[in-house]
């Protein structure tokens, strides 16, 4: 079906009924009780992030997945994006269509020109080359260039703009030909309360797309290409195969990708700041690829969520939270429990996040999609079956 | 390996499946009105409070946290009531808002824009508040703000002193407590005036970002009026550590006043390798060499240590003074948490009390109610004597505090930052005033109330 293996459509359709039933499945339990005031993670806002940051993560995968060159510097062409997407809103009118077009075609423009230079240079000294480049944005953005990007306080629409597009009576946000992205409708059903937005509608069929793009970029012969320049370069350029090309392009459509993903950022919130090419924004880039598993289909995906997950969730249990769930219990064992829970969640998120990593880099090399597989395959009792993600580790093993 | 095996069948159905996909919530769009955003139905209303808990200004952000969470307890009656009895307002009888018990959820900013308006989000979308109070850089209280006037619900400022908050970025939604760029050096020129004459060479070094070049701009301008000259201003990179290159030259340029338009722990840095260079010792044009930091906080004067001795700053509220509002509010924090509480946790504080009193003389939680209870809004007894929310750009005024750094007084190595600061003057609030088209608030507009919904 659509080009695909059974497997992979099956997964496929798997990607496609999490997204489109996202507000409903993370939304598990009812809004007034203590749970859902505190797990609940399926409000528009939050979907939206997941599926943003999905397509971003899925974009990169394909340079480091395949090639396995770390770009460390990949957050510059996500501010780009939003910079591009918010300029339009300036100027044209508030209809996402010409901003997100134009967010993707700016980003791939300023991947080839990093990429360019860049890929001269393969291992660490590309990282390092990419890391500058993008902290070179993010400083031209913050102060240099201020007029473009209105520095720290950051790029927004105002009334006064010339939005030349915009007809009077026009959205004052961003809409897709009329249809606000912002307008939605609440499901009540008992306790429980779903919110559909159209904006998270939008973001989850990009990330469907952009999905679909990866599994067949993965399948082609491209991809091929770009396996075996990842497990030997070097040979491959004594086959006298020019991999520059292939670098270059899987370079672009990752930066495109990363574009797509700015420009759905400011159509969902119009307004972008310097600080989105910050190196430690391409940091979380790499370690959520990292952490739902490198070179996997369904792995950025994971782990882009699973980070979104502990920023906004975790990261809002405060203590107050914390003497609720232990109110009912004696006062030594609940100040003890607190104590002891306190330091991983509210602000202690980043320490929680930090383990996880720690535990996935050790025990499962091939990040959370290994764990799930080696999980599927315990109860699949074919004991010693072994993994696509084992196989990939070890392969990886092996070429080093 | 690509196969292309598109059926007509097949695409047909896709197609049908994306189109109804993309149709569903368009369809069941209908909307609940309830008037306003988020408007409380059940017996209690919910706050949230938005202030860095992680990175550079956490410190700050968790000091604002106690003092809000203190606000809370004081309007639901729990502990002494703190600046509630002396405030000129007695709509507030520690049970609640309008009959409704006040909850609050926090969130982490993280001091980055991005991060504080998801957090923003989700305190609007997933946990129903009604009120935004917080932040800790013009930066994010300008994103946030902007964020607020879209959802319509009220953003009461925390920290942020940028002249654009309630400038060019001014919301009708949007409220700051807080004084800004222009009010420091108006108040600070004065004094300055006195102290080191009219007849005075300056060199700025500049945070080179939007708060950096407004307080520049402001103090620069405040300065020349009383015969300074301002021999150079070089900017200077955001979180750069070391500034032992841009502090050298200050030598050799001939200028007798550093002005470090810095914050947070770029201004411990460059102050304390000021003292390092000497600066404070020398002699230039036969005159004592000085620094001028425009804004002062405790939590810098605690990173600065014994460097701040001797130089002048500004601050919008500081425990130390002597009226009711401030002993009361002094007492209860430090009955609390056992230290007194810095100037962002007072206006972050207030900012909560000053909400809650617009909902109860409004009757309404209704963002535009409110709004209109806050314009032009005249208080006293909340530390900073008589008070002025201007409706025109909703910012407020009063009286300003000049500040000298010290020796500590006590001794108290806990102390350090809370004693190590005086009060020099109180400039007084016409002092500080300017018109609401002041060229540089200029370019904003407040817009029409969002109630949202």
């Amino acid at each position: 079906m659509l080009g695909l293996t059974r497997k992979d459509f099956t997964l496929l359709l798997v990607v496609v009924a999490l997204t489109l039933l996202a507000p409903i499945i993370l939304n598990p339990f009812p809004v007034s009780s203590s749970l859902g005031q505190s797990f609940n993670a399926g409000y528009p806002a939050l979907l939206q992030r997941f599926a943003i940051f999905g397509i971003l993560v899925i974009g990169f995968n394909i340079l480091f997945g395949l090639t396995g060159y770390l770009s460390f510097g990949h957050a510059a062409f996500l501010g780009v994006g939003s910079y591009a997407a918010v300029w339009m809103f300036k100027l044209l009118s508030y209809n996402i269509v010409p901003a997100i077009l134009l967010s993707v075609i700016v980003a791939g423009l300023f991947s080839i020109v990093i990429g360019y230079v860049s890929l001269r240079r393969s291992g660490i000294y590309f990282s390092i080359l990419t890391l500058a480049f993008a902290q070179m944005s993010y400083a031209l953005a913050y102060s240099v260039l201020t007029p473009l990007t209105n520095g720290e306080t950051g790029l927004q629409v105002y009334a006064s703009d010339p939005q030349i597009l915009a007809g009077a009576g026009a959205p004052s946000a961003p809409h897709f030909f009329g249809l606000p992205m912002a307008s939605s409708t609440t499901l009540n059903m008992g306790g429980w309360a779903f919110t559909f937005e159209v904006g998270y509608y939008l973001c989850a069929l990009m990330l469907i797309a952009a999905f679909y793009l990866s599994i067949r970029i993965f399948r082609s012969p491209f991809g091929m290409m770009l396996r075996a320049i990842k497990s030997n370069q070097t040979r491959m350029n004594y086959t006298g195969l020019n991999t520059k090309p292939y670098m270059l392009w899987a370079f672009i459509i990752s930066g495109m990708y990363a574009g797509l993903a700015g420009g759905l950022l400011a159509a969902m919130d119009p307004l972008t700041g310097a600080e989105r090419m910050y190196w430690t924004a391409s940091g979380e880039i790499v370690v959520m690829a990292i952490l739902g598993g490198v070179g996997t289909l369904i792995g950025p995906i994971v782990g882009s969520g699973v980070i979104k997950y502990l920023e906004n969730i975790v990261s809002k249990i405060n203590e107050n939270v914390l003497h609720q769930w232990f109110g009912a219990l004696p006062d030594p064992i609940e100040n003890g429990l607190i104590w002891l829970v306190h330091p991983f969640v509210g602000e202690g998120w980043h320490l929680t996040l930090g383990l996880l990593f720690m535990v996935v880099v050790i025990f499962l090399p091939g990040g959370l999609v290994q764990g799930g597989q080696r999980l599927a395959a315990l109860f699949n009792r074919k004991s010693g079956t072994v993994t696509a993600a084992d196989r990939d580790a070890a392969r990886q093993k092996s070429a080093e | 390996m690509s196969k292309s095996n598109f059926s007509r069948r097949g695409v047909l159905k896709t197609g049908a499946v994306t189109g109804a996909g993309l149709m569903l919530p368009t369809y069941l769009r209908a909307e609940n009105h309830t008037g306003f955003t988020n408007a409380p139905t059940g017996d209690t209303v919910t706050f949230g409070f938005n202030v860095p808990q992680t990175g550079p200004y956490a410190e700050e952000g968790l000091d604002e946290l106690r003092a809000q969470e203190l606000a809370v307890e004081h309007l639901n009656g729990i502990g002494d009531g703190g600046m509630l009895n002396t405030f000129s307002q007695k709509n507030l009888d520690g049970t609640g808002i309008l009959g409704k018990k006040v909850g609050f959820v926090t969130g982490d900013t993280q001091t980055k824009s991005d991060v504080a308006r998801a957090a923003a989000q989700s305190m609007i979308q997933k946990d129903g508040c009604i009120m935004i109070n917080g932040g800790s850089s013009s930066g994010v209280a300008v994103a946030v703000q902007g964020l607020c006037q879209d959802a319509g619900v009220i953003f009461m400022a925390g920290l942020t002193h940028s002249n654009d908050t309630t400038g060019k970025d001014r919301k009708a939604n949007g409220f700051r407590h807080f004084f800004n760029a222009y009010m420091s050096a108006a108040a600070l020129a004065p004094v300055l005036e006195k102290a080191y004459g009219t007849d005075r060479k300056a060199y700025h070094l500049t945070a080179d970002y939007t708060w950096g070049w407004t307080q520049q701009e402001s103090m620069a301008a405040a300065t020349e009026a009383m015969g300074w000259e301002t021999t150079q201003n070089v900017l200077t990179p955001v979180g750069a550590g070391d500034f032992s290159s841009y502090i050298a030259p200050v030598l050799n340029s001939g200028a007798d006043i550093l002005v470090l338009n810095h914050y947070g722990g770029d201004m411990v840095n460059s102050l304390t390798q000021a003292v390092q260079f000497g600066l404070k010792d020398k002699m230039v044009n036969g005159k004592q060499f000085e620094i001028i930091v425009p804004l002062y906080s405790e939590l810098m004067a605690k990173g600065a240590g014994s460097n701040i001795e001797g130089v002048y700053g500004s601050m919008n509220w500081n425990w130390q003074l002597q009226d009711e509002g401030t002993k009361a509010f002094v007492k209860s924090f430090g009955e609390k948490y056992g230290f007194p509480p810095s100037n962002a946790a007072h206006t972050c504080y207030v900012q909560t009390l000053l909400y809650a009193d617009a909902v109860a003389r409004a009757g309404s939680f209704n963002p535009c109610a409110v709004v209109e209870a806050l314009e032009d809004f005249e208080f006293d007894g909340m530390g900073n004597g008589q008070t002025l929310y201007r409706g025109s750009d909703h910012q407020c005024f009063k009286d300003v505090l000049v500040m000298e750094g010290v020796a500590s007084t006590s001794g108290n190595a806990n102390m350090v930052g809370y004693d190590t600061l005086k009060i020099v003057e109180e400039t007084l609030r016409a002092q500080v005033e300017y018109a609401e088209d002041h060229p540089m608030f200029a370019g904003g507009a407040l817009g029409d109330c969002n109630p949202g919904a």
